[in-house]
């Protein structure tokens, strides 16, 4: 049996192996286009000009990064892309926190019809409903406001279903206590539920927030002034004439500057989103 | 049977005040999302641009979008960018989680790489992607060369134009079904493995006969979430080609984009929405009963 056992680990080890080898390479493939844009973020513009390859020898330069620093609107494209997504990030928290709780733990009328119309909710993608969308904030004389890009992301379902699973998962003998100590619903809620519910909101925050961070139908027609245009909206617009714009090496260096502060964002947080999607898929 | 009905309906006592604590997300639900579902419909059935109230035209806009030659090239230009898309990002993503389906650094550190695409904005994606593909220097180009092949303008080329969005597609999304496939993966318990290893059933086998089926429902559930979101290509073919040339990569959703912010034709583009709703549900149900019959038959 331990024979039995010693070959088909063997076996095992050695298909691993080739399967992680073919893993790595193309892992490989998938970082060429990184690679090829940060390489040529270092180089001068005029450089590049003759031909790409001299990617491949030195002289580098940060004269690119320099230029974005000195002028460029990506500072206030990220101050707007912050204000959004955050905005976006801590409304979907509390919404979906309040009403997962009530779907979860109380009693009221048309719960079960409400909790499936919601989820039904789920299954509309935003091209049908954006152009009325579009239409409601134009009567209000909303667009180019904050209001406007924060206010359709806090209508997304999903985050109520993720936190009516989870607070269904806490047992209920936890309340069944405080309320015997004659505490509120509110009080329950709030002092004892919501802390325990802490990672569930760390994955859904993370995902709100690169959903607004990464936004780009909505702001594309909603925010149409320059001052109000979010980072995916600013640099989409001054990449447009491409052919003729300021040089390879300027324009792949805003590549790289704009990527950053959410490859950030994914490296710190990145054991919350694995564990948002294993936890998801599993239910 | 009524008593199901009246339990499932009838209002409990004394209990109104709980609705309090879904209030609040309810105001944004129908705000934001059932009242602009009516209205997108109700606008479908109106001639309406910039200025005025429009007027009431009954089915006339679908009866135009179905003799519009550029519409229906959106249309096919979708259905082709889907299959070109679907079944890639499915098996290229479940061949990931097979092969980093083991705890050890290099697999974990693998995982973080082939999700890395997914967490940026389709707008970096598109420069990126733009800058590989510029047709004499770029990366690809490059590569080309080496080989001793004609480099290719993938971008202009009508007959590559939407294989190279779909490309960057693919590279853009494969992280997300890797790990619900990973996740799924790992909920097989490990003595099946043992046993049919025991058996000395061939890696193949062991693959078709006991991996498949064991994680059949997440593999339909990633397919019909990737036939819905790739309906919907957008950003990429905006970015990247503007749709040409000559409309050969331009996708619904950029046609409805095109009707309403550029020409203000909103009723137009509310009935092109409106049937790319109904062909996205359409696909999904398809996909499923076709599924779930195989999988009892």
């Amino acid at each position: 049996m331990s024979d039995l056992q010693k070959t088909f680990n063997a076996e095992a080890g050695k298909n691993n192996r080739m399967l992680i080898i073919s893993a790595i390479f193309l892992a490989i493939i998938m970082l060429l286009p990184f690679m090829w844009v940060i390489g040529l973020s270092f180089k001068a513009n005029q450089e590049l000009m003759m031909g790409t390859n001299s990617v491949f020898h030195p002289p580098y330069t940060i004269k690119n990064y320099l230029s974005i620093l000195a002028a460029s609107s990506v500072f206030g494209w990220i101050v707007n892309s912050l204000i959004v997504s955050v905005g976006i990030t801590i409304g979907v928290l509390i919404l979906s926190s309040l009403a997962g709780y009530a779907f979860a733990r109380l009693e009221f009328p048309f719960r079960s019809v409400l909790f499936i119309i919601i989820l039904m909710g789920l299954a509309v993608p935003e091209q049908a409903v954006i152009v009325a969308r579009h239409q409601i904030f134009s009567g209000f004389k909303m667009h180019n406001t904050y209001t406007a890009l924060i206010v359709p992301s806090l209508a997304a379902p999903f985050g109520v279903f993720l936190m009516t699973q989870f607070f269904k998962a806490i047992p209920k003998e936890i309340d069944e206590a405080a309320l015997l100590d004659n505490a509120s619903r509110f009080k329950i809620f709030w002092k004892i539920l919501l802390p325990l519910t802490f990672p569930a909101q760390a994955t859904l925050g993370i995902f709100t927030f690169l959903a607004g961070w990464n936004d780009y139908w909505w702001p594309l027609i909603s925010a149409t002034k320059k001052e109000m245009q979010t980072l995916t909206i600013g640099l989409a617009s001054s990449q447009a004439n491409f052919a003729q714009s300021e040089g390879l090496g300027f324009l792949t260096a805003q590549a790289v500057f704009a990527a950053a502060p959410i490859l950030i964002v994914y490296i710190i947080f990145q054991k919350y989103i694995v564990t948002a999607v294993s936890g998801a898929a599993v239910k | 049977m009524t008593g199901v009905v009246n339990s499932f309906l009838k209002p409990k006592a004394g209990s109104w005040s709980n609705a309090l604590f879904i209030l609040p997300y309810l105001i944004f639900f129908i705000g934001m999302l059932v009242y602009p579902l009516i209205l997108g419909i109700e606008l479908s059935f109106y001639k309406l641009d910039l200025f005025g109230p429009g007027r009431f035209v009954g089915f006339k806009n679908y009866i135009r979008l179905f003799s519009d030659k550029i519409f229906i090239q959106s249309v096919m230009n979708t259905l082709y960018f889907v299959v070109l898309t679907v079944p890639a990002i499915v098996l290229i993503s479940l061949f990931i989680a097979i092969a980093l389906n083991q705890e050890s650094k290099t697999s974990s550190l693998l995982r973080g790489i082939f999700f890395s695409s997914s967490v940026l904005s389709v707008t970096i994606v598109t420069l990126i992607w733009r800058i590989v593909f510029i047709p004499n220097d770029g990366l690809l180009a490059n590569v080309f060369v080496g080989l001793g092949w004609e480099p290719i303008g993938f971008l202009s080329r009508p007959e590559w134009a939407l294989v190279a969005v779909a490309i960057t597609t693919i590279w853009w999304c494969i992280g997300l079904p890797m790990m619900l496939f990973l996740a799924a993966l790992q909920q097989v318990p490990k003595e099946v493995y043992e046993a049919a290893a025991l058996d000395n059933t061939s890696k193949f086998r062991t693959f078709l006969y006991i991996t498949v089926p064991s994680i059949m429902r997440t593999i339909i559930l990633t397919i019909i979430i990737e036939i819905i979101l790739q309906f919907q290509l957008f950003g990429q073919a905006q970015l990247m080609t503007n749709g040409g040339p000559n409309g050969t990569s331009r996708p619904i959703v950029m046609f409805i984009y095109d009707a309403a912010y550029k020409r203000w034709d909103i009723g137009y583009a509310a009935a092109a929405s409106q049937v790319l709703f109904a062909m996205i549900l359409v696909a999904a149900m398809a996909q499923y009963f076709f599924s779930s019959r195989k999988g009892h038959g």
